[in-house]
């Protein structure tokens, strides 16, 4: 993954926050991510945010359960090892519909789960970058990518003039990782430049 | 903010001329049915009455259920338009009064030319029919006159007693919060009376009994699942009818996402409940149990049986599912007419395969009385919403419902 120069501005009130960030959005600055120490309605909006796919991913999860295990216990009942049950039909579809419902959830909720994970870049053992420890307490934390053209000290004056508590300028890397960071020389060498 | 709804004329004479529709049918069926020779016509003319009666007064008396639970929940997304559903419960009293007089008039005069009741076979008994009479103690003349004035007396009381309540809040001091936990309250004390009726006595008496020598301990919840999702589809069509005429201001696409979703929800809820029932008869094949699908499923009416799963369960899963088609007044309008048509024909295969077997026809009488009920609830409901602001002004949830988010 990439490691980028950062801007990074607290707040302490949501009612700050909200206006920032439409601040942010509109002067064309690159927002890179709000954290916040709970869900705040509607901020998903005011950042922006895409829609999620995660329920078009669950349905797809689904129907490959569905599919699944009407298949399976079919191949079963009818070709593999087709045994008289109570006088039932071999293909007795009334009597699959609950392990195949049950089947369905099951797929759906796991790949669910796993695409949530991935989507948001959470996992056991993954590491991410914390711009400020108190982002997961009391304040609002934004964090702006900066880049040639953004000029840190302008983008923190910026961000100062919309309210912000606590500003700073911090280099780290963007995505996650698995275990220890380990590259300081990344570091050195984007701070000296 | 447009407070008041005035009943526009195309409203008005569109319910009357659907009224008309169905005096008409009436008329005719008493003039080529009640008087045919033939005894399944003469069952056909008041099972069809039976079936528009109940099914009318069920949907209805859902949305007093509906204020009763969001009420005891405390929620505010209804707020916004909690006029319909009070309106819709204002006037379970008149489906109600029609219901209980086809009721009573089949229980105590219908009989076929053997002197059988053929659509309650309970009133009229054969000496040997042990499993009748073994259910005697429950089904006879006293419990379903019984059950029936008071279920429809309580529904009415309740239906009357919230839209009171709730308009009386308007000229109350601001912010009194004394009305609302009385609602709260009587919420609680109608769910124990709906708990004991529409979810258990009632659909035994009026449906069930169709059937006497069968039963399903599932029967109850089956019906009412499919009465609240035909239910919520009405309010659905009365808010959309409302927001295009320019009022009900405060709602939102959110509001509308939660009844989507209550369609959506519910008609899964209903299939696990039909299929529930259906499945264990199907597997325990036990032949006093599986003699109802036998007429159903393999019988003559095996085109209803399909296609009631096809459109209430098919549909709504695969059109309601996505988030987007929930937000879609179109999608949710569709949506709403099919399951309110599909919960229909659910009913009509309930109740016909007992008084007419095979003779079944879905004609000018079905479609004509079908159509005069809903003319009167389009002129009742319309009436009674027009005489109050669409808007519960100093409701202390009004706030809250206002910025509701799905």
């Amino acid at each position: 993954m990439a490691i980028k120069k950062f801007a990074v501005a607290a707040y302490d009130d949501e009612a700050v926050l909200f206006p920032a960030v439409k601040k942010v959005r509109k002067s064309g600055y690159k927002l890179h991510d709000v954290y916040t120490p709970f869900a705040v309605h509607g901020l998903d909006v005011e950042m922006g945010l895409k829609e999620t796919d995660l329920h078009i991913a669950g349905f797809i999860y689904g129907i490959c359960g569905t599919s699944t295990a009407v298949g399976f216990i079919s191949w079963i009942f009818t070709s593999d090892w087709p045994i008289v049950y109570g006088g039932k039909p071999h293909f007795a579809l009334p009597a699959w519909v609950p392990i195949t419902f049950e089947l369905t959830v099951l797929f759906a909720a796991v790949g669910m789960t796993l695409t949530f994970c991935y989507l948001n870049q959470i996992m056991p053992g993954v590491k991410k970058h914390v711009f400020h420890p108190r982002q997961s307490d009391d304040l609002f934390v934004m964090a702006i990518e900066l880049n040639e053209h953004t000029p840190e000290a302008e983008v923190i004056k910026f961000l100062k003039s919309t309210g912000a508590k606590e500003t700073s300028v911090q280099t780290a890397e963007e995505g996650w990782w698995y275990g220890r960071w380990d590259k300081p020389e990344a570091y050195e060498a984007l701070n000296a430049g | 903010m447009n407070d008041r709804f005035e009943i526009p004329a195309r409203l008005r004479n569109t319910s009357l001329a659907l009224i008309a529709v169905g005096v008409l049918a009436l008329i005719g069926g008493i003039a080529s049915l009640l008087t045919s020779h033939v005894d399944t016509e003469r069952a056909r003319f008041w099972s069809v009455l039976l079936h528009d009666s109940v099914f009318f007064t069920l949907i209805t008396a859902v949305s007093i259920f509906i204020q009763a639970a969001v009420s005891l929940a405390q929620g505010a997304w209804i707020v916004a338009f909690r006029r319909v559903p009070e309106a819709i419960g204002a006037n379970v009293w008149i489906f109600g009064s029609i219901a209980t007089v086809v009721l009573f008039a089949i229980v105590f005069t219908f009989k076929d030319s053997h002197g059988v009741n053929t659509i309650f076979p309970w009133v009229t008994p054969a000496a040997d029919d042990h499993i009748i009479h073994g259910k005697s103690a429950f089904l006879n003349k006293g419990m379903f006159v019984g059950f029936t004035l008071a279920a429809v007396g309580l529904w009415s009381y309740f239906g009357i007693k919230f839209r009171a309540m709730s308009i009386a809040q308007e000229s109350a001091p601001k912010n009194d919060t004394k009305i609302y936990w009385k609602v709260f309250r009587m919420s609680g004390v109608f769910l124990l009376v709906y708990a004991l009726t529409q979810m258990s006595t009632i659909p035994w008496l009026w449906v069930m009994s169709i059937d006497a020598h069968w039963f399903s301990t599932l029967f109850s919840w089956y019906t009412f699942a499919s009465a609240f999702v035909s239910g919520m589809s009405l309010i659905l069509l009365w808010v959309v009818y409302l927001k295009n005429q320019g009022n009900l201001g405060l709602v939102t696409t959110e509001h509308m996402h939660d009844l989507g979703k209550f369609m959506f929800a519910f008609s899964v809820f209903w299939t696990y409940l039909w299929f529930s029932q259906y499945m264990l008869i199907w597997y325990a094949n036990v032949p006093e149990e599986t003699v109802y699908f036998k007429m159903r499923q393999q019988g003559p009416y095996s085109i209803i049986f399909y296609a009631n799963f096809i459109i209430n369960f098919v549909m709504p899963i695969l059109i309601l599912m996505a988030r987007p088609s929930k937000r879609n007044y179109f999608t949710v309008t569709f949506m709403a007419m099919v399951i309110i048509f599909g919960h229909w024909l659910d009913y009509y295969q309930m109740i016909m395969p007992g008084p007419l077997g095979a003779d079944w026809h879905i004609n000018w009488y079905e479609i004509g009385i079908f159509m005069g009920f809903l003319g009167l609830l389009i002129f009742t409901v319309s009436r009674t919403l027009s005489k109050a602001s669409l808007v519960p002004h100093n409701n202390i949830l009004l706030k809250e419902t206002a910025i509701h988010i799905a």
